[in-house]
């Protein structure tokens, strides 16, 4: 089947308006080595046998929908109710793109202003954008946003060593070739008070997260004033996870100056590590050093309410180079799917919610930390996630857990050691609604069934 | 009609400088406020910055779009306009006057006789318009 749509004479046509002989004749510029190289693919399949050969692929996954996981890290198995789906498959939701031209876009409009409040409403916060790709970019557009503050004099930023490290990494590719100097290290046991000492005047921002990576969470009540009066202004940019807000104070609510994080818990599903969604709120006073679409609901001349975009003058398809960000793209569907999770939760729904993920992590980690070998961290107050120290290295239980067990089989958490060397056999569990007591019951059952003499495993 | 005050002097890129003692007032002209329409924030440096002749030194946006603003001489910023802030219009209403953007301590003051007066200012706007 051949999908290029144009024929001979259509291209010789084009060839000779542009003043080329051949195609070839395009691709000059490129090395001759490079410009065909040989593709060792097998014979091509019909449609029936690669769909056949696909869903046999498909099989050897494990479904984060009917199997037992207590896998979290930054992305979290929650219900999403069917009402999320109804609503963004509707096509004129589905097909959208950025609503440059208001007067045929209200909808959308309309959808993104409801987001943009409700962002606020959960965070405490003045002003939110229409949102970044997922909580690692907003967490990095966060960076660009105060070293803008500050007019690009302040080039020292301070990141909290418990932030996702992800995110962290993600910073370091966002903000190559800026010159910044990015302190915090990579020490989780770091205390909050060491990290806020190192603010100083040249300190554009300190940015800590609570839940923080471990699950702990950061007492953060007066760290806004330590650091404006440190650091002379600098900003504190904090990492939510917004379930969390249906039980905790928001970040507004002590004073933070940016608020962010991933929003995907909001309904959003696995969806395979995407498409998942940046949320990112700031106060009024530094909605134009923001990145992202903004929404602002106003009057026609008929008196009518009207949804517009609004401060486009930051943005790339007016200010091109100096923009606020040039990687501005908004995920329009999945704000809006955060957008009826919300609503359809509403205020008592999102905090019985963020309740059940608390009841029962903190049953879970009750359990666990009964078994021989196993010792739940507990020197901090946690949501829905925790440390559990184990035995055996984590990949190792992991194994077990999904293999081992007969007619079962669970999806142990995160391994520890991947992104803190000293924190080998060490695993990070995360609860939530999802996990029903019986799950929760047998998940603790099967790491006490683990093999383990003298600390070591044998298998 | 276009106003071009003929007791200062010209950049290319429509921004204006007054000597005033030994310091230099800086804004953009009559005709750049025109072509703008509508202006609804001015962007400015801080006091205390040392920036040189043809650096950005602040960001005009209007209703239609955002200018980058260029300064005529070199020099050390003691003072900008904060009335701007909140009332950023008042370069719409009085360009040369009270829409004043910067007042600096220049660096080099023979930089002064490099701009243009407002004879060959008139030519820019002039070749500008005829080009539209």
């Amino acid at each position: 089947m051949v999908y290029i749509p144009h024929t001979d004479v259509e291209r010789r046509e084009m060839l000779a308006a542009i003043g080329v002989n051949r195609l070839e004749d395009l691709f000059q510029d490129i090395p001759e080595k490079f410009r065909y190289p040989h593709l060792d693919l097998p014979e091509p399949l019909s449609e029936m046998e690669i769909l056949q050969e696909l869903q046999f692929l498909a099989t050897l996954n494990l479904n984060a929908n009917t199997t037992s996981t207590f896998l979290g890290a930054g992305a979290y198995r929650h219900w999403t109710p069917s009402v999320v789906d109804y609503v963004i498959s509707r096509g004129e939701f589905y097909t959208a793109y950025t609503p440059y031209q208001a007067e045929v876009s209200q909808g959308t409009l309309q959808a993104i202003f409801e987001y943009e409040s409700m962002i606020c409403d959960l965070t405490g916060m003045e002003v939110a954008n229409a949102s970044h790709y997922d909580g690692a970019t907003a967490a990095a557009e966060a960076v660009i946003q105060a070293y803008n503050v500050f007019r690009k004099k302040r080039a020292k930023i301070v990141i909290a060593p418990t932030v996702h490290p992800h995110y962290r990494q993600v910073i370091h590719t966002y903000t190559q070739g800026m010159e910044l100097d990015i302190v915090g290290g990579d020490d989780p046991t770091t205390p909050l008070d060491q990290l806020v000492e190192m603010v100083d005047e040249q300190t554009a921002c300190l940015i800590v997260q609570t839940p923080d990576f471990l699950g702990r969470l950061v007492n953060l009540e007066g760290v806004a004033d330590q650091v404006h009066a440190r650091g002379k202004g600098t900003l504190l940019a904090v990492v939510v996870n917004p379930i969390s807000l249906g039980l905790l104070k928001p970040p507004g609510a002590y004073g933070a100056d940016i608020a962010l994080g991933e929003g995907q818990p909001l309904g959003l599903g696995l969806n395979f590590g995407g498409p998942y969604l940046g949320f990112y709120a700031t106060q009024m006073q530094y909605a134009r050093q923001m990145a992202g679409r903004l929404v602002g609901k106003t009057v026609d001349s008929a008196g009518q309410d009207g949804y517009v975009m609004t401060l486009t003058t930051r943005e790339q398809h007016i200010r091109r180079d100096k923009a606020t960000s040039n990687i501005c793209s908004n995920e329009g569907l999945m704000a809006l799917a955060a957008t009826v999770y919300m609503a359809a939760l509403g205020k008592h729904g999102l905090r019985q919610i963020a309740e059940l993920n608390y009841h029962k992590a903190h049953y879970a980690a009750s359990v666990i930390d009964e078994l021989d070998g196993f010792t739940v961290i507990k020197n901090r107050p946690f949501f829905n996630e925790f440390v559990v120290r184990c035995p055996a290295p984590v990949g190792e239980i992991n194994a077990f857990l999904r293999n081992d067990i007969e007619e079962l089989e669970i999806i142990g958490g995160y391994d520890l050691a991947l992104d803190y060397p000293r924190l080998e056999n060490h695993m990070l569990v995360a609860v939530t609604e999802m996990n029903s007591r019986h799950e929760i019951d047998l998940f603790a059952e099967a790491l006490g069934a683990f093999p383990v003499e003298n600390g070591r495993s044998h298998r | 009609m276009m106003n071009i005050d003929t007791g200062v002097r010209y950049l290319e890129t429509h921004e204006w400088a007054r000597r005033e003692g030994n310091e230099i007032v800086i804004g953009i002209t009559d005709y750049a406020q025109s072509t703008l329409s509508d202006i609804v924030y001015v962007e400015l440096p801080e006091v205390g910055d040392t920036l040189a002749k043809g650096d950005q030194f602040g960001v005009v946006e209007s209703v239609k779009a955002a200018a980058d603003v260029y300064l005529p001489m070199g020099g050390k910023v003691v003072a900008v306009n904060t009335a701007l802030e909140d009332t950023p219009e008042l370069v719409n209403e009085d360009a040369f006057g009270a829409g004043w953007m910067v007042r600096l301590s220049p660096t080099n003051v023979g930089e002064w006789e490099e701009l243009l007066d407002a004879e060959a200012y008139q030519k820019v706007v002039e070749e500008e318009e005829a080009a539209h």
